[in-house]
């Protein structure tokens, strides 16, 4: 890595614009994203629109920005009310809502705001660090490279996914399908338009992810009986003791490191580091049994992690255009919105945007400290929103949302038949993640698998004799392997019960 | 992962899993699985399919048309003859099917894309607002109605004030 570089970013990033509208994004997300039934996921598919007024840097440094207040506003509902707001926020709710439960609601959040913001720090300079290798040594990736890389993410995606096999398999296909429709790219037929000439340019990926992750989720948690009465503990005395700052300080490291190397995997990274962070955490403690009863360890170690890895996953997108969670799907899309092909181009291409990006995290991660630690008692009064006023809201800023990026009603449709599809896919028990995924990477791997056929002229065995792709392929199926054995599904499903 | 799985409760506290029954999600999902698996398999057909070295429009829809189906195939399959079925929460039940969520949530939508542009954002946004409280049976109508005002409020305010989204207020029906 080169200084100037950073610099550079640096610079983009402390614009007085950028660090606007990175605070707008840390702002929303944490304001969205701590509305009782709202993860992560869901608050960046909501206010993905919004964003895309801003040039292509403003509008991606927002949406950065809106992923990490999601997060640690998924963390604060964890800890006042025990609803996490993703998986990875589950294994916070176990110690930090404890803590709230005797009255330490504020020293939690307060640990998981600086356990963060440690994290993301030295997350963000591990990006700077491997981003640009990484980049270039992608540069040298054939089509066949490309299609096993693909493949391996998509498997990857999969092995960490909590339930069925067959049909996280199932949906990542039904994903691909989808992906595929709208004109191909090699001979510009129009494929499975049903006629529409709206989906000449393929299904809006934004009518695809408010419908499965906002309407969709509508109806699932109608249908959980969504008015339960939400109990919100007090948060006091929002910092940290002497004794506390003590007691953090070495979970918040390990976190950091196992969350950083945990989360380039393709998957479910972020789920692993905080599940692990905890059991390592448990494991060296000297009172393992104060685990669960409101160790403070608990709540540092994960969201560390956690937060570590929600910015390390943005190494293989930056890199390899390959998404590891289902906000960099989200990513992915936002970009190409702004006519960025995510890759190792993006570098080169755009060295300002992609800096300033990275700069734009840690400053982000500043943001949310000095923001949220004082505006907590605004978050609390937020939660207590109920979902009776909430669903209709994000019904109108779906469909506005949505609407106004292309002035076209049948974009509007789409949000009703996915939102339909998505609900009817959960209640027969198929989550929609995969399917993101699949959409998301189907026109890539039919570009390049086509491509690499042609390059070889039409022999297969291209992409096991290419050491790389090989390589690639090879981990794909041990992924595969592994998340089939059984002994290795039971204990995947044990980590996903444990202490529930 | 939000439904309790019960862990070191030995099977039994669920009817459903006394007896050897069929998992009925599994069913309805490959069934569904094998409906649009062999709608792109059929659709893939009718493109060009080309060859492995030159492949057409419609040969990775084909082959991927056919996996989903072989998938949707193989959970039908296995949800006749599954027995143990603590892993899966989702059960069809038709009973708890949240029909008036479904269809006011659906139509609000609906209604949204077609009167956005002959109405103009702010009727538009008090008519669709409106259908979607009431999905919530528990919401009253005066509820709801503030809900819709505040909402809409809320609304323009975000999208076209601060956002100056080119959103006219009233549509060409009502003189906008």
């Amino acid at each position: 890595m080169d200084l100037s570089d950073l610099a550079l970013g640096l610079e983009i990033a402390l614009s007085p614009t950028n660090v606007l509208v990175c605070l707008i994004g840390v702002a929303l997300g944490t304001a969205v994203g701590v509305l009782p039934g709202i993860g992560p996921t869901a608050t960046v598919a909501l206010l993905l629109p919004i964003t895309f007024n801003f040039d292509p840097t403003a509008s991606l440094i927002m949406l950065a920005g809106i992923y990490y207040g999601a997060q640690y506003g998924g963390s604060t509902t964890a800890i006042l009310i025990n609803i996490p707001g993703e998986s990875s926020a589950a294994v916070t709710a176990l110690d930090g809502h404890e803590m709230a439960k005797q009255g330490r609601a504020g020293p939690a959040l307060a640990t998981a705001a600086l356990g963060s913001f440690f994290a993301g720090t030295v997350a963000t300079v591990l990006v700077a660090l491997f981003a640009p290798p990484l980049s270039s040594a992608a540069l040298e990736f054939g089509a066949a490279e490309y299609f096993s890389l693909v493949v391996l993410g998509l498997i990857a995606s999969i092995v960490l996914a909590s339930g069925s096999l067959l049909k996280a398999l199932a949906m990542i296909v039904l994903g691909l399908l989808l992906g595929m429709v709208g004109q191909d790219i090699y001979t510009g037929t129009p494929r499975f338009t049903l006629g529409a000439r709206e989906l000449y340019d393929g299904i809006d990926f934004v009518a695809l992810a408010v419908g499965l992750f906002g309407i969709a989720e509508i109806l699932r948690t109608i249908a959980g009986g969504a008015t339960r009465a939400v109990k919100v503990e007090k948060a006091s005395r929002v910092w940290l003791s002497r004794e506390e700052f003590g007691q953090i300080a070495k979970p918040v490291f390990r976190g950091t490191a196992m969350g950083s190397a945990l989360g380039v995997l393709p998957g479910a990274g972020h789920v692993l580091a905080s599940f692990t962070s905890y059991s390592v955490e448990k494991r060296l403690s000297k009172h393992p049994e104060r685990f669960g009863k409101g160790a403070i360890e608990g709540v540092a170690g994960p969201e560390s992690a956690n937060n570590a890895a929600a910015q390390t996953s943005f190494i293989p997108l930056l890199t390899l255009g390959l998404p590891t969670h289902p906000v960099m799907a989200l990513l992915i899309g936002a970009f190409i919105i702004q006519g960025i092909q995510p890759g190792p181009d993006v570098i080169n291409a755009e060295p300002e945007l992609f800096w300033g990006l990275i700069a734009s995290f840690w400053v982000g991660n500043l943001l949310l400290v000095l923001l949220n630690l004082p505006l907590i008692g605004l978050w609390v009064r937020m939660l207590k929103v109920p979902y009776r006023v909430l669903f209709p809201a994000i019904v109108a800023f779906s469909t506005i949302g949505c609407y106004s990026l292309n002035l076209n009603s049948f974009d509007v449709f789409a949000i009703a038949a996915f939102g339909l599809l998505g609900y009817v896919l959960i209640r027969v028990g198929c989550e929609p993640v995969p399917l993101l995924l699949g959409f998301i990477l189907g026109p890539l791997l039919e570009e390049n698998l086509r491509r690499a056929m042609i390059i070889s002229r039409g022999d297969p065995t291209t992409f096991v004799t290419r050491p790389i792709s090989l390589t690639l392929l090879l981990i794909a199926l041990a992924a595969f392997v592994v998340a089939v054995l059984p002994a290795i599904r039971r204990r995947r499903d044990e980590v996903f019960v444990e202490e529930d | 992962m939000s439904t309790p799985a019960a862990p070191g409760v030995p099977g039994g506290d669920d009817s459903t899993t006394t007896h050897r029954s069929i998992a009925l999600d599994d069913v309805v999902a490959g069934a569904l699985f094998v409906v649009m698996g062999l709608g792109f398999a059929i659709g893939a057909l009718g493109y060009d399919l080309g060859t492995a070295f030159k492949m057409g429009p419609g040969y990775v829809p084909l082959v991927l048309g056919a996996v989903l189906t072989l998938l949707g195939a193989s959970l039908v399959g296995t949800g006749l003859i599954r027995r143990d079925r603590s892993e899966d929460e989702a059960d069809v039940a038709p009973g708890d099917v949240p029909w008036r969520a479904i269809v006011l949530i659906t139509a609000a939508v609906l209604i949204f894309g077609a009167g956005i542009e002959p109405l103009g954002i702010v009727p538009i946004l008090l008519v669709t607002t409106f259908v979607a409280a009431i999905a919530d049976r528990r919401t009253t109508l005066r509820d709801a109605a503030l809900i819709t005002v505040g909402l809409t409020v809320l609304c323009v305010l975000v999208f076209v004030v601060l956002l100056q989204l080119r959103l006219p207020l009233l549509g060409p029906w009502l003189g906008g």
